[in-house]
């Protein structure tokens, strides 16, 4: 939306850098620290993707075949964490260094240094959580949620993620300090908060989650530390603590990090839906409004992950209520990006197609979630199947093909080739119907009656595990095809044109030429 | 999971079943629905996998199992309500962007309208979604009322969750008194997978909770290490038992029968092995089951005094104690005493075993806080009795130590 009236064509000839592994330590560019995320981010989600299809494995059958209890418990523990902090969380953060400044005509992030810092804390976490399954005991096993006192029950592992955990939420705060103050004093000149595109408007309101719940995950782990270590009792009756204090305070942070983990999704669903219908997003404003609404609201819903942990009858009442009102500026957004389609001029290329894949199965999500939201019908499907099942489509359906559909879009602009589109629509079509067979039988599960978090489970359940296991083995298997296609883009794909995509009409494609210059807007763009 | 009769377990033989009973199903729905789909072949994907889904709702066991309760009829019901209100906004959503996507195509030659705002539909599809959520949220209101309302319960039961059975304690009503544990009876074999397995795999327990039907019953719950939750899904009721606090619940079985459920808290390596069955009897064979039960407790309360007096042979004591060690150490510990480094403690050559007899007798009573070592103050005094000397006297522990019951109510008082 931002027409860009003058560009000074100053940059992109000043790339003086080191030259191998130093280059990549040292640096301060956001587009190499941009790029080290997105390629962390996708190893991490190799690792967690291993551990998913070792907890598929087990359960491709009942019986105990290749993972004992405690062994299985450590891979659905340490695949939600991975997966949570080391997949999701730095790809977005990835997205945001690369095109955040490009798209508001920022030189780069506004602390340069500390962007370095923040992203060399995460491979030390990263170790730190992978190491942590060689050591005497194993890696922790109480969950990825780590409720005491079964987290207090652990051996060496459990103090290894939570010192991972500490780790992961610095990193995290830097990074959203970095991206609030660059983009509330770095923009070019003329383009005001509501010329800003949609997924700056995402990020810049998650940023401020970030900041609002990360020191409460820290301060939580560490009261978790201190009772395993050093003889309080946050947590523990005998000493006059609430085990329930602990999920009280974990889902304050909890929650909104779930819509951490969407909100930059509904931005780069906010960029590629116009693009490819060459048509401006439909209700900019009311986007922006509803984007802060369910952050907000995002704060008053923690305890609906704790209905059965049992709270007086206001206390269910009031969080079935503000749980169920989330669906509202939810719902606008799906009505805004359909009302953006409708009468638009459509192509259908990878990231239109990931994009749409996110909001149909997305709003399966949602509609599980009210259903979640409803108290008394939690209280059946709270710990079972179905709440797996209903925050994969949000989270893999959701977070994850929107980061797909962002990596096809920008990918470009970043490398400046283009992907090859027939085995992009082949990775979108894969995914789309190994993810389908993987997790929507798992909503039966959970309705019949399966726990989560089990190793082993009665006869009736067979079925549907071994059709959810095949579904699980061909998604892990088409993300390697994925790899190929990126790898396949970067050495040999075709020149890409500066805007290879006809409708979009953010700065980064108007005003940079492709691939985007090491050093890009040293001279700002005026913005209409 | 109410008891159904799946044909014995065949490999995968019941998925070609399931498939053909639920094609069946899907043919009647669309059916049914066909009049407004056959207009516009819209969503078609979409529509198909919630009418599928739908299709199952109704009277499979891939639904929630048949409701027992008023409680869980009433969430049933909801559930199903809940899904129609959904389907019909999938379709609505869905229908207008599938018919976009197929007309409003470049290739097609469409041109791109400009428009990108208007307040008054905005102002419309904020407050239908509000007002179909009022209407979902009314009934949910009445239940959540409902079930939160335990006062005046014919019969309380106490369940206290362990890491890895469940403790029944009869408080009040008729069975008051009556205590006993409940632990999963299907046997490891079947499990490492060297036996076929048994109808109720992993939902079946050596001790049922027998309670009357049309009573109601207050569920009282604690637990003695970690979080648990005791959950039967055809009664409806799931709680959290928290260890140091008190929580409840409450249910009134509609039918006699036998009702299945499982731990649904993460609570540590056996989580997925510590079933729940409720046995629910007319009030007649309530009363003779209560009536056998006591006598039971009676007899077992003269033996328990006779016990606490009596001097065991290091021999009872140790086929005693290997006993008791296998139901409630060797989870852990494992039979050869190794236990898993790092996890936990191997008890063979314990500097701890092979110390003196009181330290032994306190960390098995009261458990060692933060760690794995949970309280067992709950076994009796012979028991304790019997698997403290079995310890110090098992692999290569060669204490010759013998701990009599005496001791261990001294160490109590």
């Amino acid at each position: 939306m931002a027409a860009v009236q003058d560009h000074g064509h100053s940059h992109g000839h000043d790339d003086h850098h080191p030259t191998g592994i130093m280059r990549w330590i040292t640096t301060t560019n956001h587009k190499d620290i941009g790029t080290m995320y997105l390629w962390f981010s996708f190893a991490m989600f190799l690792v967690g993707g291993t551990l998913a299809m070792g907890i598929r494995a087990e359960l491709y059958q009942p019986g105990i075949q290749i993972l004992e209890p405690e062994l299985f418990n450590q891979f659905t523990t340490l695949h939600g964490l991975i997966m949570v902090f080391g997949a999701i969380m730095p790809a977005f953060v990835g997205f945001a260094n690369w095109q955040v400044p490009m798209m508001i005509g920022a030189p780069d992030m506004a602390f340069a240094r500390m962007n370095n810092w923040s992203f060399w804390l995460l491979p030390v976490a990263a170790t730190l959580l992978v190491v942590s399954f060689f050591v005497p005991g194993g890696a922790a096993a109480g969950g990825w949620t780590f409720y005491p006192p079964l987290s207090t029950q652990g051996g060496l592992g459990v103090d290894m993620m939570i010192f991972a955990v500490h780790i992961l939420g610095a990193s995290s705060i830097m990074g959203s300090i970095n991206i609030i103050t660059t983009i509330l004093n770095m923009r070019a000149p003329g383009m005001t908060m509501m010329k800003m595109p949609l997924f700056v408007w995402t990020w810049l309101i998650t940023a401020y989650l970030l900041v609002l719940v990360m020191p409460v995950l820290a301060g939580v782990v560490t009261m978790l530390l201190t009772d395993r270590h050093f003889g309080t009792s946050f947590f523990n009756a005998a000493g006059g603590g609430d085990p329930v204090l602990f999920q009280h305070i974990f889902w304050f942070f909890g929650h909104p990090e779930v819509y951490i983990m969407i909100l930059p999704s509904f931005g780069i669903i906010s960029e590629v839906i116009p693009a490819f219908s060459r048509k401006p997003l439909f209700g900019y404003s009311s986007m922006v409004y509803a984007t802060a609404s369910i952050a907000i609201l995002s704060c008053f819903v923690w305890a609906h992950h704790m209905f059965t942990a049992g709270m007086p009858v206001t206390g269910q009442l009031f969080f079935m209520y503000a749980t169920m009102l989330i669906a509202v500026p939810t719902g606008v957004k799906v009505f805004n990006w359909t009302a953006t389609m409708w009468r638009g001029s459509m192509t259908f290329e990878t990231p239109m197609l990931f994009s749409i894949g996110f909001i149909f199965l997305f709003v399966i999500g949602g509609f599980s979630g009210v259903i979640c939201a409803i108290v008394p019908i939690d209280i059946q499907v709270q710990d079972t199947y179905y709440v797996i099942a209903h925050f994969h489509y949000v989270l893999v359906s959701g977070s994850l093909f929107a980061i797909f559909a962002g990596i096809y879009y920008w990918l470009p602009k970043w490398t400046g080739r283009m992907y090859n589109e027939t085995l992009g629509k082949w990775h979108f079509w894969l995914s789309m119907v190994f993810f389908n067979i993987t997790f929507f039988v798992q909503h039966f599960l959970g309705l019949a009656g399966m726990p989560r978090r089990i190793p082993d489970y009665a006869l009736q359940f067979a079925d549907f595990n071994m059709i959810s296991s095949l579904g699980a083995f061909g998604f892990g298997l088409t993300q390697l095809f994925f790899l190929y296609i990126v790898i396949n883009c970067i050495r040999s794909g075709e020149k890409a044109p500066q805007k290879p995509w006809e409708g979009a009409t953010t700065l980064e494609w108007t005003a940079l030429p492709t691939p985007a210059p090491y050093h890009s807007f040293e001279t700002p763009p005026v913005v209409k | 999971m109410t008891d159904f009769k799946p044909a014995e377990y065949k490999g995968h033989s019941g998925l070609k079943y399931l498939r053909i009973k639920s094609r069946l199903k899907s043919v009647k729905i669309s059916n049914h629905v066909g009049g407004y789909m056959s207009s516009k072949l819209v969503g078609l994907a979409g529509v198909s996998a919630l009418a599928l889904y739908s299709s199952m709702a109704v009277g499979s066991k891939y639904n929630f199992p048949e409701p027992q309760s008023i409680i869980a009829r009433e969430i049933y019901d909801q559930h199903i309500w809940l899904m129609w209100i959904c389907l019909v906004i999938f379709i609505g959503v869905f229908g207008v962007m599938f018919y976009s996507i197929l007309k409003h195509r470049k290739s097609l030659g469409y041109k791109a309208a400009n428009f990108h705002h208007s307040t008054s539909v905005e102002v419309v599809w904020t407050v239908i979604p509000c007002l179909i959520l009022i209407v979902m949220a009314y009934p949910a209101t009445k239940t959540v009322i409902a079930m939160k309302d335990t006062s005046q319960p014919d019969i309380s039961i106490k369940v206290t969750g362990y890491q890895w059975m469940w403790g029944y304690d009869y408080l009040h009503g008729e069975g008051e008194g009556v205590s006993f544990f409940s632990k999963l009876s299907t046997p490891k074999a079947q499990i490492e997978n060297r036996e076929p397995k048994g109808e109720h795999y992993l939902l079946e327990v050596d001790n049922r909770l027998v309670v009357p039907v049309g009573k109601k019953v207050r569920i009282i719950l604690t637990a003695n290490d970690v979080i648990h939750a005791w959950w039967v899904p055809a009664l409806g009721i799931k709680q959290d038992a928290i260890p140091g606090f008190i929580r409840d619940t409450w249910f009134t079985a509609d039918n006699p029968g036998i009702y299945r459920g499982q731990c649904a808290e993460l609570c540590g390596k056996d989580h997925g092995y510590m079933p729940i069955v409720v046995e629910v009897l007319e009030a007649d064979a309530y009363s003779q089951w209560v009536a056998a039960q006591q006598g039971e407790l009676k007899a077992a309360a003269v033996q328990a005094t006779a016990d606490a007096e009596k001097e065991f042979t290091i021999d009872e004591l140790i086929t005693k104690g290997e006993q008791v060690y296998a139901a409630a150490c060797a989870a852990c510990h494992q039979p050869n005493g190794q236990g898993i480094p790092g996890a936990f403690a191997a008890l063979d050559g314990s500097e701890l075993v092979n110390g003196p007899v009181s330290a032994h007798i306190g960390i098995v009573v009261k458990g060692k806080t933060g760690t794995a070592m949970t309280p067992f103050g709950h076994l009796s005094d012979v028991d304790l009795a019997a698997v403290i000397t079995y310890e110090r006297n098992a692999w290569s522990n060669k204490t010759g130590d013998v701990v009599q019951p005496s001791e261990i109510s001294q160490f109590r008082n």
